[in-house]
């Protein structure tokens, strides 16, 4: 009787101090959420206090005279974002195509690991590449052709317009469209295989195209997840730093629409101006750009999360 | 032209647009590894492992910079690994409906894509701010802040692969739960949990953001871990968008070791990974 107390006692503790153990590094993880955000707060105490909201609309970055405005890295972010999205879902939605619909079953393996390879390469090898390789090309070549077709357009033409450098925003969201694509065509593509056979078998029964079993009734079914997948790679795009660093210009000025200039972004001022930072008030700024870049990817992210399991919570109750 | 014809156009247009889209994105694939290759090769001699980075306009290699970034990212990974799995192992097998597990879940999924430049920026406030000087250390802090969240989601995953019966079976034996965790289901999910790891030192071999504010970089030999310390990533950020040729050839040769080093261990990941769920 004695020893099995004593076995028992020893089983307990052994699962006290074991599921304790654990619990404890679970929330050492959600600490480090919370240590960031408290962080980043204190740290940029000094310029939420002396500018204000104003921060958010000012465009004047002016380090030797202590003015400080988000507006523009705030809109280089966005834009540059917003033009790898333009280009990276409809090709990722056909790569998505490409590889549940059309492609033999020995060669999707092989293609599905070449776009998950296109996501593991480093953007400092991204960044390196677009700037002493990609750069030069697009131009001397792409460039003078997109200002000769779309630059002539009534409103977009301004868009186009402006010295093709090779590196400024433009070009910037080009390469990062190329990094967001693997993170959006493996989320679309894993949703598309949740897609029940029995719909679109159904669909194909009745003497649809494989288009329109696609458009019809597997994009329907998922939109929430394709939607989520949208926001993951928006997410990975806002906080994208090197190869963004390597290719928009570092330049703090707006000189106009044109995606031809240079610009900046949150992430690239950061990893460029924050080493050399001297005064404490530029270093608050830019620890508080990095709280606004913080804050916009949380919540792209959270979104991008909940309808991520929207569809998956779904999946479980339609079996 | 009637329906039929038409929605066989339109099929035939679309399925050619989702080959060019296939065709659009291994093209990338191609020429950025195809560059890596052709001017990392050229660049790649004896010297990139037995001399130090140079002065821009004489002769050096990367060795101080390799060596460094083996230490950061060996680190690191010891470092994050261990908590990531504990912290997994809470996720999968106690904290499955509690509000501490949906939470850290959620919380976790975030941090796996948040921008990892924040994540320097967080060690630098906590860590660099505090003793005033950059560090080994603190990389090692900021890249084992990367690995936690990988390896904790890769945990919680395989831990969850694992059948309920294989629990229950041990269970049945009168084996406590830490017994059936540790000896059991974490055996069960070995080789994906390996995976995560190896994916996790992947991402974080290439990773610069993070270690600019943090290890900084050092043009000098050092195994200081207290002291800035050299390393691939930061060092080809200069070295890439310098004036210099010399130092520009020097950087590809580091960029053909990184992507060389991530795309192996992807590689392996993936078959370990397979081969594991073959059997």
């Amino acid at each position: 009787m004695a020893a099995s107390a004593i076995t028992k006692r020893k089983r307990n503790l052994g699962d006290f101090v074991f599921s304790n153990l654990t619990r404890a590094f679970a929330l050492v993880t959600l600490a480090m959420l919370g240590g960031i955000v408290v962080s980043l707060v204190i740290g940029s105490w000094p310029a939420i206090r002396r500018f204000g909201l104003g921060f958010l609309w000012s465009g004047e970055w002016n380090p030797p005279m202590e003015q400080f405005g988000a507006l523009i890295p705030i809109y280089g972010t966005l834009v540059t974002s917003l033009i790898a999205l333009v280009i990276a879902v409809p090709v990722s939605f056909g790569i998505a195509l490409f590889l549940t619909e059309l492609a033999p079953p020995w060669l999707k393996r092989p293609l599905g690991i070449a776009i998950e390879l296109l996501a593991g390469i480093p953007s400092i090898v991204y960044g390196m590449w677009g700037l002493l390789v990609f750069a030069p090309v697009f131009s001397k070549y792409v460039q003078p052709l997109m200002a000769d077709t779309l630059g002539r357009l009534p409103v977009f033409g301004e868009l186009f317009s402006g010295a093709p450098l090779g590196i400024g925003i433009l070009s910037a969201g080009i390469v990062l469209a190329i990094m967001t694509i693997p993170f959006i065509a493996s989320v679309m593509r894993d949703v598309f295989d949740v897609t029940p056979a029995m719909l679109k078998e159904s669909a194909y029964g009745v003497g649809a195209t494989t288009w329109e079993v696609v458009w019809n009734v597997v994009l329907p079914y998922t939109k929430v997840g394709v939607i989520g997948g949208i926001m993951l790679g928006l997410g990975r795009a806002l906080g994208e730093t090197m190869a963004v660093t390597f290719l928009i210009g570092n330049m703090n000025f707006f000189n106009g629409v044109s995606l031809f200039l240079p610009g900046n972004s949150i992430a690239s001022a950061l990893a460029n101006e924050f080493a050399e930072a001297e005064s404490p008030i530029y270093t608050a700024s830019l620890i508080e750009l990095g709280l606004i870049l913080f804050f916009i990817t949380f919540i792209v992210l959270s979104l991008s999360k909940l309808l991520l399991s929207r569809l998956s919570r779904q999946e479980g109750s339609k079996t | 032209m009637n329906l039929r014809q038409q929605r066989k156009l339109v099929n035939r247009v679309a399925l050619t647009l989702s080959l060019l889209a296939m065709s659009f994105g291994l093209f990338w694939l191609f020429w950025i590894l195809l560059t890596t290759f052709d001017l990392g090769f050229a660049s790649l001699s004896l010297k990139l492992f037995t001399q130090m980075t140079p002065a821009p306009g004489s002769e050096g290699g990367l060795l101080n910079a390799i060596v460094g970034s083996l230490l950061l990212v060996s680190l690191g990974t010891l470092l994050g690994t261990p908590i990531g799995i504990m912290a997994g192992i809470y996720l999968a097998e106690y904290g499955q409906h509690t509000w501490l597990g949906n939470v850290t879940s959620f919380i976790n999924d975030i941090m796996l894509s948040a921008p990892s430049i924040i994540i320097g920026l967080f060690v630098y406030a906590i860590y660099v701010a505090q003793v005033g000087h950059f560090s080994g250390y603190s990389g090692v802090v900021a890249i084992a802040m990367l690995v936690i969240p990988v390896v904790v989601s890769a945990t919680a995953n395989m831990l969850k692969l694992v059948p309920d019966s294989l629990r229950e079976a041990v269970f049945a034996l009168g084996s406590p739960k830490w017994v059936v965790i540790s000896k059991v289901t974490l055996r069960a999910s070995l080789a994906g949990i390996l995976t995560g790891v190896l994916l996790a030192v992947a991402r974080v071999s290439g990773e610069t953001a993070p270690l600019l504010f943090t290890a900084l970089s050092n043009q000098f030999w050092t195994l200081d871990m207290n002291k800035p310390i050299a390393n691939l990533p930061v060092t080809i950020f200069k070295f890439a968008m310098s004036p210099y040729s010399d130092w520009q050839e020097i950087a590809w040769g580091g960029v053909f070791l990184i992507t060389m080093g991530v795309l192996s261990l992807n590689i392996l990941a993936r078959v370990l990974f397979r081969q594991k769920h073959r059997s």
